[in-house]
């Protein structure tokens, strides 16, 4: 149960700490280096109309985009669902004869959980990116769209990694190194997902620090790309706008270590690169999201995380309080549009308390690269949420009330009570502070004085 | 002469009348005629953020029955005044709303003064309430006005950007939440070595006074139009 | 699929795409020295040779007694470095050599798209050798000056300073997958005496 989940992660101090710095030190580095962009809101209008038009057009750009990614000796499946999508990896992998292989960061594997699948078959399926890597290890799942072990100390690291406890983040690292490096070479499938597809280009988008993105669709074999739909856009020439604009809102880079711009497979005369290249393009409850005019831009999104940095419930309550791989406010948006389509997987999601779950501070909308109305959608998801009998009834008193002045004024009574009873609403506020002081008189009664 | 009516939200109303005082006598003390329509209640904000936008649609339509005609309607509250300059859209199908401004906006904007002539000798650290900043956009205006009142130290605080954990509903439906994210405050408050935090929202001031007293911390609370009405 | 999303657009008015956003490039920027600046600030290395016989000079002793691995690029091959290339020699390689077809002076970034994916990827240092007149000034004038990467090669990609990660603890470690330390040598004059 959420509240449990929560409790758990107020509770603990080392995990406070580590959150709240983590991601404060990911928005000091955005709020650098967007001061570096004078035209930064120009920008982000932009790369928003450019997401409007692709998502309102999508279905010519996913067109053109097969005819291009074809057209580069690459390949398209789409899946329509979570299962068509891993059935297609499981079967390709044993068509090939393929027992490992090595995975680049994919929050939409994650959303498939591809790994789990793959293991059934007997398919060893590594996490390549540092941070998954040490989750993978530990059985757990990410805790923040780009720092996945941010719950985690080098001690808890060190052990997973079966090193000494006080090894330096230094030396971790140099064991994931050594150990990865087998893998990438040894895998006969790449798989990762992407931040871009490019419809005129027929190409795939990896934007990544490591060289695990690089190295997992160069070194094996074959590689297959697994992304949303939502994904596209329409010009290799547009990827300025939104490339100037991803690292610095996900970690204050002006650009990430590596972007790699893919298309197909290896071409005569090239000296490495996959034989085989396959682009799954995942629905997964995308089109049901696409169809609300209103919340269509939750779609948007292109996974730089700015928003769980800025939110203040996202820095008290951390990653694993959400029920789903997305969390933060864009998590708190998308997951109630796609929890029919991850019921009827089986999902067991707990997702309705999410909406409510917001101060509707408004630091989300202001630092989304694309202009994502985060907290619009999350008053729309409200009014839509079903209610319970006694807020129904409690809303029309106070709307019944506020219309009539001078049964209003009767509050003057309940101030005069001095203590009040100690329940529902009440009783939540004194689990945390104290109740103000009640005047002896309203402002009303104060002006009709002053007369 | 400004004909100003003021709209004291339901909160200062009901549970801080002294801080729709000091608006009125800053007010008239900068040469405003302040009026006070009686029959008003609520914006209807607690219905609206709730999801109940039917119940909202009545109270605000009591609000633009009793506002009718007025010129300039002053809120001690960001809150409320942007749930009525931006939000009554939302409930209002063409609606446009340009006459309610937040209080610290009406004094800069509209009758152009940054300097009450108060006296008050406080440290004092301001905290940025949501909608006031991103809603209205008001960040300088405040400070400005804090500035320029004497023998204060104005303080900032590195959190002052952040929520305070009120969030109407929220602060009961998640309370642990909402009382973490005051701590979170709180803790940035005292780094600064203030005595007191000013804000120009009363719903955030309940929320952190509320905490700082659970704290049994000395640090007061004061909205904006009660320092500027100290001399 | 498509009929899904086609049901779920219906109604939707035909339009074309927002204009394409290229900057143009500011007036009198020195390009070699933005690059310099850029990429050391990120930790990486970048040496300036007036012509083939510095870079030969700079390049000797970095590479004396290592197992290197280059590419073929003309640059590299002028240059006097040469190897054979194979997976094997790659993974084993403790320096690789390539050129970059751009960079990006803005950001200290370098541009492969001719040059072979794992040279540059495998080895834990690598060395770019590099024409100066094909450092551009930003981003905006690579996607200006290649508008269509996919035509040229099935991999165009743009590294900017050494490998890292912040995964543990948000220690800033270098050299995770890709190479830890990057060295670059700008050529002024590429053409041979």
């Amino acid at each position: 149960m959420p509240l449990t989940q929560i409790q758990k992660a107020l509770d603990d101090p080392r995990l406070q700490k580590a959150v709240y710095s983590a991601t404060g030190r990911l928005a000091d580095g955005r709020r650098k280096t967007v001061a570096d962009l004078p035209e930064y809101q120009k920008l982000r209008q932009h790369a928003h109309d450019i997401k409007q038009h692709t998502l309102e057009h999508l279905d010519t750009y996913l067109e053109e985009l097969e005819r291009s990614v074809i057209a580069r000796g690459g390949k398209v499946i789409w899946a329509n669902t979570a299962a068509e999508a891993c059935d297609f990896v499981t079967n390709l992998a044993r068509d090939r004869g393929v027992k490992l292989v090595v995975k680049s960061k994919s929050m939409t594997t994650e959303e498939i959980h591809l790994n789990h699948h793959l293991e059934r078959h007997g398919i060893d399926a590594v996490e390549t990116d540092l941070g998954e890597y040490i989750i993978q290890l530990s059985g757990e799942t990410p805790y923040h769209i780009i720092a996945p072990a941010l719950h985690k100390t080098r001690e808890q690291v060190a052990e997973v990694l079966h090193a000494a406890p006080n090894a330096t983040p230094e030396a971790l690292t140099a064991i994931a190194r050594a150990t990865l490096r087998k893998k990438f070479l040894d895998a006969g499938i790449g798989i990762t997902g992407a931040n871009f597809l490019v419809a005129d280009s027929g190409a795939i988008v990896l934007v990544e620090n490591e060289g695990n993105a690089r190295l997992s669709s160069s070194a094996p074999r074959i590689h297959i790309a697994i992304s949303g739909i939502e994904k596209v856009i329409p010009r290799a020439q547009d990827l300025a706008v939104f490339l100037k604009l991803l690292a610095r809102s996900a970690t204050g880079q002006a650009l990430s270590v590596y972007t790699s711009f893919l298309s197909g497979p290896r071409r005569p005369g090239e000296t490495d690169g996959p034989e085989e290249f396959c682009l799954v393009l995942l629905d997964h409850g995308r089109t049901s999201v696409l169809a609300d005019r209103e919340k269509r831009q939750s779609l948007y999104c292109i996974r730089c995380g700015a928003c769980l940095n800025h939110c203040p419930v996202y820095r008290k309550i951390g990653g694993y309080s959400y029920p789903w791989v997305y969390s933060g406010p864009i998590g708190k948006i998308l997951t109630p549009q796609f929890a029919e389509t991850l019921e009827k997987e089986g999902a067991d999601l707990h997702a309705s308390w999410l909406p409510f779950a917001s101060s509707l501070c408004g630091a989300c909308g202001e630092v989304c690269p694309v202009k994502i109305e985060i907290p619009k959608i999350l008053l729309e998801l409200r009014q839509e949420s079903p209610k319970k009998r006694e807020e129904k009834l409690a809303m029309r008193l106070f709307s019944w009330i506020m219309r009539h002045p001078r049964v209003y004024e009767q509050f003057r009574w309940v101030r005069k009570m001095r203590k009040l009873p100690s329940a529902g609403p009440l009783k939540a506020w004194l689990s945390e502070r104290d109740l103000p002081e009640l005047p002896a008189r309203s402002f009303r009664e104060e002006w009709k004085r002053r007369k | 002469m400004h004909r100003v009516s003021i709209f004291v939200t339901c909160l200062v109303d009901q549970v801080f009348p002294r801080v729709g005082l000091a608006m009125t006598e800053v007010l008239e003390r900068a040469g405003c005629q302040v009026e006070f329509r009686e029959a008003q209640t609520c914006c209807g904000q607690p219905a609206f953020n709730s999801g109940f936008q039917d119940d909202a649609r009545h109270v605000a339509r009591h609000f633009l029955d009793v506002f009718k005609g007025a010129e300039y309607i002053v809120v001690p509250s960001g809150s409320c005044a942007s749930m009525i300059s931006h939000h009554y859209a939302d409930l209002f199908e063409g609606h446009h709303e340009s006459r309610v401004w937040e209080f610290s906006q009406f004094l800069t904007d509209v009758l152009k003064i940054d300097d009450v002539g108060a006296r008050l000798d406080r440290v004092v650290t301001y905290h940025d309430s949501c909608h006031s900043l991103r809603e209205l956009g008001i960040r300088d205006a405040p400070r400005r006005l804090l500035s320029n009142v004497r023998d204060l130290r104005l303080v900032e605080m590195d959190a002052a950007q952040e929520c305070c954990g009120f969030g109407g509903t929220f602060s009961v439906k998640f309370p642990e939440i909402s009382g973490a994210m005051a701590r979170t405050k709180i803790d940035s408050m005292l780094r600064t070595g203030a005595d007191t935090v000013v804000s120009i929202d009363s719903s955030c001031l309940m929320q952190l006074q509320g905490a700082l007293s659970r704290a049994g911390s000395n640090l007061r609370t004061m909205h904006l139009a009660e320092v500027l009405a100290c001399r | 699929m498509l009929t899904r999303i086609r049901a779920a657009l219906a109604g939707s008015v035909k339009e074309p795409p927002p204009p394409v956003w290229l900057d143009p490039d500011p007036p009198d920027a020195n390009a070699a020295a933005m690059f310099a600046q850029a990429l050391t600030e990120l930790g990486g290395q970048v040496h300036e040779a007036a012509n083939l016989a510095e870079a030969r000079a700079i390049l000797e002793p970095l590479l004396a007694g290592r197992r290197v691995i280059a590419s073929s690029a003309p640059l590299v091959r002028a240059c006097g470095i040469e190897s054979q290339y194979s997976r094997g020699a790659c993974a084993d390689a403790e320096i690789g050599v390539t050129s970059a077809d751009f960079a990006i002076a803005n950001t200290g970034t370098l541009v492969f798209l001719t040059e072979p994916r794992l040279i540059s990827l495998l080895p834990p240092r690598h060395i770019a050798v590099i024409d100066r007149a094909k450092i551009l000034l930003s981003l905006d004038a690579l996607f200006s000056r290649v508008p269509q990467p996919a035509a040229l090669s099935s991999s165009m990609v743009l590294a900017t300073g050494p490998s890292r990660t912040a995964d543990i603890e948000m220690r800033l470690v270098r050299g995770v997958h890709g190479p830890g330390e990057i060295i670059v040598v700008i050529v002024a004059d590429v053409t041979a005496s």
